[in-house]
């Protein structure tokens, strides 16, 4: 096993939240190292809304998504902050120092003395259609993601969805799999052009079975899936055998491990105190979106605040004994620090 | 009063609510509903981008037409009918008095 990976502040989320709290803790000499399930920093921002603008970040009139985590990164780059991406905090355990010891689902760990967790609307996952029993066919047949896609050859497959993935997955898969069906609600999709032209092609050419207009709504099997059932709007139900049902429609956020914690939880958000953003568990604390108190209002300005206090706090229960002095950064500089 | 109409909300027990909502507060379907108290999510404050204010419009009344963006959500939400919208998406003005809508079942997941 590798060497765990020691820092400070070990922030769980790299949103703009957990971001700035980076550049906050880094003016008072705290190191950080950031962990999310996704691929890439910037949260909800760089995933949901890259191309959106914000209005309300002060003293810029109007700034995207994408560029104000781009800009985020710039700012906190001379703090050189550690990331573990792509990987979701799962198991969190105290270790007898008093330290914190954070194993991510790929098995990476992680100490600190500080948890800040920036978790947003949570970890982003694969949104599940709500089939009554689709929980009894996962991997027996129903895949929410596609990891290896020789499992498919000369298989059956019905995909479902309407961008990009359930698309390219599609073809893809046509030269792979003896059967293809792709079923989607509307006639339209919304991927890529390209894709689009290419999938009616292998559609018209009889490689895969173009359903639109159609969900799929139940699925049967002994111990494996061998049939989906499909309402389609004209022709009702349709059955359909197939060895595997892979529904692609993106991911939606979900709290995840960090509900099982031991930390006080109200409505999917942690309960903090707003002196210091600090949850239940001392040394825990919680900033931005995920958390919850009286007056509270999901804005990313308002992350930023809870971030540069929360540092504050950090800080004391690191160093009980050392004198903190608060400095502006207009005299101090960044680099001189 | 003038600024105010009336709707009903049918739950996702089929219980039906009549509720009042002031149409000069730039309110959508979605904020008017969950600070009703119904189960609504909301999460992504009503941009078109999660399906958790997904809802059916049981009344004939004219509606703001669908953009791209709603269209595109609506792909990736479960349960979509011909009278499915988004509630964020929808903005009740005076000649929506008497609207019916309906809550879709709840998307587990989100």
């Amino acid at each position: 096993m590798s060497k765990p990976i020691e820092t400070d502040i070990l922030i769980i989320g790299a949103g703009p939240t957990g971001l700035f709290a980076v550049f906050e803790a880094g003016l008072l000499k705290l190191k950080c190292h950031l962990i999310d399930s996704l691929p890439q920093p910037g949260g909800q921002l760089t995933e949901i809304y890259p191309k959106k603008p914000i209005y309300d970040i002060p003293g810029y009139p109007t700034v995207l998504a994408g560029e104000l985590v781009d800009n985020l990164m710039k700012q906190i780059e001379p703090f050189k902050p550690g990331f573990t991406l792509g990987e979701r905090a799962e198991t969190l355990d105290k270790l007898e120092d008093g330290r914190f010891q954070l194993t991510t689902s790929k098995g990476t760990v992680h100490i600190a003395p500080v948890i800040a967790i920036a978790g947003g609307l949570g970890c982003f996952e694969p949104r599940k259609p709500p089939i009554h029993n689709i929980e009894d066919f996962e991997d027996r047949g129903v895949e929410y993601i596609i990891k290896d896609p020789e499992m498919y050859r000369s298989k059956n497959v019905v995909i479902a969805g309407g961008g990009d993935s359930a698309l390219d997955w599609s073809i893809f898969l046509a030269d792979v799999a003896d059967k293809v069906a792709l079923v989607h609600r509307r006639e339209e999709f919304r991927g890529a052009l390209d894709s689009v032209e290419k999938v009616k092609e292998l559609a018209e050419a009889g490689k895969i079975d173009l359903i639109t207009n159609a969900q799929v709504t139940g699925l049967t099997g002994n111990g494996r899936l061998n049939e989906v059932e499909i309402k389609h709007k004209e022709l009702g139900a349709i059955k359909r055998a197939t060895d595997h049902f892979i529904p692609l429609f993106g991911l939606s956020p979900k709290l995840g491990p960090i509900g099982d914690w031991g930390l006080n939880i109200e409505k999917n958000a942690i309960v903090v105190d707003t002196y210091d953003y600090s949850t239940n568990i001392p040394g825990i604390y919680a900033i931005g979106d995920i958390n919850t108190y009286p007056g509270k209002l999901k804005l990313i300005l308002c992350g930023f605040h809870e971030g540069t206090l929360m540092v504050q706090s950090a800080f004391k229960h690191i160093y009980p004994d050392k004198k903190l002095s608060f400095k502006y950064t207009t005299v101090t500089g960044i680099d001189g620090l | 009063m003038e600024d105010i109409i009336t709707i009903t909300v049918i739950d996702r027990e089929g219980a039906t609510h009549t509720i009042e909502m002031p149409t000069d507060m730039n309110l959508n379907l979605m904020e008017v509903c969950k600070g009703e108290g119904f189960p609504i999510k909301g999460t992504c404050g009503g941009m078109a981008l999660c399906s958790t204010c997904h809802m059916y419009i049981e009344s004939d009344h004219e509606l703001s037409e669908m953009t791209d963006d709603e269209e595109d959500m609506l792909d990736q939400a479960f349960f979509v009918e011909d009278n499915s919208r988004l509630g964020c998406q929808i903005y009740p003005g005076q000649s929506h008095d008497g609207l019916i809508v309906r809550l879709a079942p709840e998307d587990e997941s989100a």
